[in-house]
């Protein structure tokens, strides 16, 4: 497998707590991989092990085959990876357009060609371009929160719950998207949406009790009930 | 009416100075969440070095020269040496930049004795302007353009500019914008190095005006710009300018009025603020 990140036996703490106890995966380019689980299961702390937001206290975290324990937040990102964190970190009392400029490392033709793919694909953040992030709604901010983390030279996308808290019609919507960006970059996706994360998923591996305890092709998980009931929970 | 046109121009003053002195630390607050009591004593050791300068080469653009950079290279030192040990630890922060604060006071004194030194304004600043009988005192008219056009500049760069954006979006969510692949602590050191620059020109913008400078003059200050920051709001530039120009009217009247309640009033006002709106009057909406 060519894997573009790959997590061994990482351990991560948040104060005294010790939230990953034995995490370890292999991304592979060009597909999405999710991470399943149930709520508190450690995904959510495995993507900001990956960003250095809390980094592993053991174990290793590589990227194209460099290791990056220790790594500040801001190099990891430099790196090629982008992150929609759970809460979407929009900044409210920016405009959209403001929100996309703190991204954008430079207005290079590059990265304007990817802005405009972007605002293709999110049309309603062309139309809501000079209106404050936190004026959006659920689905505009999660939507602006993906173009953001997009609009550099990402070579991995984190996206962490991407359908917490919106309509199902909105859930489409950025079901779809994640489709088409699948195209062009590799995604880690966590999502308690099982139905979503089948089908966009190509990868999946579960998390419990914070460690990897099964994974497989989504395939093998969409037709085998008695895994998603032992591992998930659901039918 | 001319009382009251003369007491407001002396709060605008006093209001532009708490202004410098606040913005600094608002900014601070705002963005790095420190707590940084050390705020005063670069004011001070600006007021100092500055009003040194000015008496040795008789030139008053000197010693606001001199204020900068002394405030420029302090916020360096105390940012990379005091502060940053303990980020993310506000008690820490309190006793160490408290402590500092004290050690440069003192610092003042050893090297500049203990005794209050008096200085006055140059002389194309000196005198005052008559219109009927509301008398303009020049330097007075001179701080508040100096605060109007710093406010003016530092409005532009937060608006403006890409580095204003990083601060605006780092004092709603630092670990957003760290994550967008931005080095936020090699902005917390240029925005502190601004801060501590701004409060030692209203250091030494201050001294001709209160025709005196002494060793705790920091403290006495900061209090003042702590008040402006809670009353604006954390982060909010525009939020310090409302808020000190407040606080130094209302000064200004009770200093003539009812002068033992002078602090208290304001004091009374921030807690007043706290109890009703914590995030102040003007804060950012996250």
């Amino acid at each position: 497998m060519n894997s573009l990140l790959s997590l061994k036996n990482v351990e991560t703490y948040i104060d005294q707590y010790h939230i990953l106890q034995d995490v370890s995966f292999e991304v592979p380019a060009g597909e999405v991989t999710v991470l399943l689980g149930r709520n508190g299961a450690g995904k959510t702390t495995t993507l900001r092990t990956i960003m250095g937001l809390n980094p592993p206290k053991k174990g290793e975290v590589a990227f194209k085959g460099a290791i990056m324990n220790g790594l500040p937040p801001h190099d990891i990102a430099n790196r090629g990876i982008g992150y929609v964190p759970e809460d979407q970190g929009i900044f409210g009392a920016l405009t959209v357009e403001e929100n996309m400029k703190v991204a954008m490392k430079k207005e290079s033709d590059d990265v304007m060609e990817r802005m405009e793919w972007i605002l293709n694909l999110f049309p309603d953040l062309k139309t809501f371009w000079k209106k404050p992030g936190g004026l959006l709604s659920g689905g505009q901010k999660q939507m602006l929160s993906i173009a953001r983390a997009y609009v550099n030279e990402t070579e991995l996308l984190l996206i962490d719950e991407p359908s917490k808290g919106l309509a199902p019609i909105v859930v489409e919507k950025v079901m779809h998207s994640i489709q088409e960006m699948k195209q062009k970059t590799t995604i880690i996706l966590v999502e308690q949406n099982f139905l979503m994360a089948s089908q966009i998923g190509d990868y999946f591996y579960i998390i419990d009790d914070g460690r990897t305890v099964f994974n497989g092709r989504m395939q093998l998980l969409r037709e085998d009930e008695s895994l998603r009931r032992k591992y998930l929970g659901i039918a | 009416m001319e009382l009251f046109i003369n007491l407001t121009i002396n709060g605008l003053a006093t209001g532009m100075l708490i202004f410098l002195l606040a913005a600094g630390l608002t900014l601070i607050f705002g963005l790095m969440s420190v707590l940084n009591f050390a705020h005063g004593g670069l004011f001070a050791w600006g007021s100092y070095a500055g009003v040194w300068l000015y008496l040795l080469t008789n030139s008053f653009i000197a010693g606001i020269i001199g204020a900068i950079f002394i405030g420029i290279l302090l916020g360096f030192i105390t940012e990379k040496w005091i502060i940053q040990p303990v980020y993310g630890n506000h008690v820490q922060q309190i006793l160490i930049t408290l402590g500092f604060m004290i050690v440069l006071s003192e610092l003042l004194k050893v090297i500049w004795g203990p005794n209050q030194i008096a200085v006055t304004p140059p002389a194309y600043l000196t005198g005052s302007w008559e219109i009927g009988n509301i008398l303009i005192i020049k330097y007075r008219a001179f701080i508040i353009v100096v605060g109007l056009l710093m406010y003016g500049l530092i409005y532009y760069m937060l608006k403006h500019t890409k580095i204003g954006l990083i601060v605006r979006a780092g004092v709603i969510n630092k670990e957003m914008v760290q994550s967008l692949g931005i080095n936020i602590k090699r902005i917390f050191l240029y925005v502190f190095m601004a801060g501590a620059a701004m409060a030692a020109l209203s250091g030494m913008l201050i001294a001709p005006y209160a025709g005196v400078i002494h060793g705790n003059m920091g403290m006495e200050y900061a209090i003042l710009a702590f008040i402006v920051v809670v009353i604006g709001g954390m982060g909010n530039i525009t939020g310090s300018i409302l808020a000190a120009t407040l606080v130094g009217i209302i000064g200004s009247f009770m200093a003539y009025y009812v002068p033992e309640l002078s602090l208290a009033v304001n004091m009374l006002i921030m807690a007043v603020v706290l109890l009703f709106r914590p995030q102040g009057l003007f804060a950012l909406k996250g």
